[in-house]
Formats: C-alpha cells, sequence, structure tokens
C-alpha cells in the first residue's frame, strides 16, 4: 500500500477512484504517564509518554484506514489528512482521512 | 506563608531547571539541523523531476512538550497586558523545529521531502485551560529518485541561503 500526503503518487498514474477512506482511533491517557508527564510540567520539556501514546494511535488510525483502502481493493492512498479533536478531559481523537485510488507504473518514457 | 514559599520554590526550579534544558534542546536542535541541512523539506505540493522518482511514502515525525512552571505563570501574567507571549512563542518554536527533525530521522535515505505539513493541537487535562503542554506533528511524502539516471541530469536547484 502507498500513502502520499500529495495529491498524486509521483512516478505513477491514477487507473481509478475509490472515494474516501478513513481510519480513526480514541485514546485515553494512562495514570502513570500522567503522573510522570504532571512531574515534567514543572520544568518543562518533552513528555516522552505522551508523543508515544499519539504515536501508537496514529500508527493505529492508519492501519485502520489502510484496511479500509484495502477492501475497497485500492492499492494507493492519496493526499493523506490528520486531524486531532478531544472529546473528553483525557481522551483524545486521532483521525486521518485521505483518497483511496488504484494507480500503475507509469511506462517507461 | 508555607503556601507562599513553595509556590516560590516551584516557580525557581522552574526558571532555573527550565531554562536549562531549553537551552541544552536549543543546542541539540541546532546540531542536528546542521547535520540534516542538505536534506531538504519544502512544503510545496509539487514533487520536482517527478517522472524520475523510483519510490514515494508518506512519512511522519511527532512531539509533546510541554512549558515548565515559571514560563506558564509568566505567561499568565502578560496575558494581562496582551501582546507577545514570548515563553510560549520559544515552546511552539522547540516543538515544530524537533517534529521536523524526526520526521527527517525517519526517512533519512530520502531524496526529498514535500508536501510537508504541520499540525498541532493542544493536550488539555480538563481541569486547567492553560496551553501547558502541546503536541506538535509533522507528515509529509518523501521521494527517493531513481539513482540511474541522476548523474546524466542537472543537479537540483540549490538552496539560495544557509544559515
Amino acid at each position: 500500500m502507498i500513502v502520499t500526503n500529495t495529491e498524486t503518487v509521483p512516478g505513477m498514474h491514477m487507473v481509478k477512484h475509490f472515494g474516501l477512506v478513513q481510519g480513526s482511533t480514541i485514546r485515553a491517557k494512562n495514570i502513570g504517564r500522567d503522573f510522570m508527564a504532571g512531574m515534567k510540567n514543572l520544568v518543562g520539556g518533552e513528555l516522552k509518554g505522551y508523543t508515544e501514546l499519539l504515536q501508537e494511535s496514529r500508527d493505529e488510525a492508519l492501519r485502520r484506514l489502510i484496511e479500509q483502502a484495502e477492501d475497497l481493493g485500492a492499492n494507493a492512498v492519496v493526499n493523506l489528512r490528520f486531524s486531532t479533536s478531544s472529546v473528553a478531559a483525557g481522551a483524545a481523537e486521532i483521525l486521518c482521512y485521505g483518497t483511496a485510488v488504484q494507480v500503475s507504473q507509469l511506462p517507461p518514457a | 506563608m508555607i503556601q507562599i514559599y513553595f509556590a516560590l520554590a516551584l516557580l525557581a526550579l522552574g526558571l532555573i531547571v527550565g531554562s536549562i534544558l531549553e537551552r541544552a534542546h536549543y543546542s541539540r536542535i541546532k546540531k542536528r539541523e546542521r547535520a540534516l541541512r542538505d536534506f531538504q523539506a519544502m512544503s510545496l505540493n509539487m514533487v520536482p523531476r517527478s517522472d524520475e522518482v523510483s519510490r514515494a511514502s508518506m512519512r511522519m515525525g511527532s512531539v509533546v512538550i510541554s512549558v515548565d512552571y515559571f514560563k506558564r505563570f509568566a505567561a499568565g501574567l502578560k496575558k494581562l497586558f496582551g501582546g507577545e507571549i514570548h515563553s510560549y512563542s520559544s515552546l511552539l518554536d522547540r516543538a515544530r523545529r524537533e517534529a521536523l527533525l524526526r520526521l527527517k530521522d525517519n526517512c533519512k535515505d530520502a531524496d526529498l521531502v514535500v508536501n510537508l505539513r504541520f499540525e498541532t493541537c493542544t493536550l488539555s487535562n480538563g481541569s486547567n485551560s492553560n496551553i501547558g503542554s502541546v503536541e506538535v506533528v509533522a507528515y509529509g511524502t518523501a521521494v527517493w529518485y531513481r539513482n540511474d539516471q541522476r548523474e546524466d541530469l542537472p543537479p537540483p536547484v540549490p538552496t539560495a541561503t544557509r544559515f
């Protein structure tokens, strides 16, 4: 599966459009990480626990999007966008959406 | 009285440790930026020399970063008068540069990153509405050119300015 956030896949041309695909996940923070983050909030700096948490969630959302695209018979997703929203205190939704397409290699020039 | 001392101690801790950490982070960022300056990332939507691309794939880098206690306090004071809040500008600047560096680290063997986008979101605890910590994601499409043809072609457009 080729995923890009440009409007086309460079070096390939689009054969077929399958429309919008999306994947999302909602994650809550956990207490251990939250405690460490609270301590870190005093002196500032990176909150590694949260970086990892959001990275995992984003990978999960992307995996769901790819699953959906595969079900449609696509071999690429173009124009991918990310969006985040906080649903409730301590929980965040990660959404990614894009257009599922079928691409094929350009004939050699 | 005890509470006042405690608050002052937290402010002092935030000021001293926070500024040491920030300076260390900035020097790390600058060092890594120097090391990666020939690997360009651009926000252009089109891919230069797109007919020679062998592979393209989306990559991202993210960071969650928080501001220290003293700066949060200073920002609270600054909000009364308005104007630029420097403590938050440096927070977001660090976060964006770090996220971009991580994106580049995720695709070191690529030739170029195009269509770079930043996405910022605030992590709030619900209890306090301060900015506190922000997450920045940098994502873009990493592009690999076909190696065999690169020698006979003119070199890519040089960067005009180096800082």
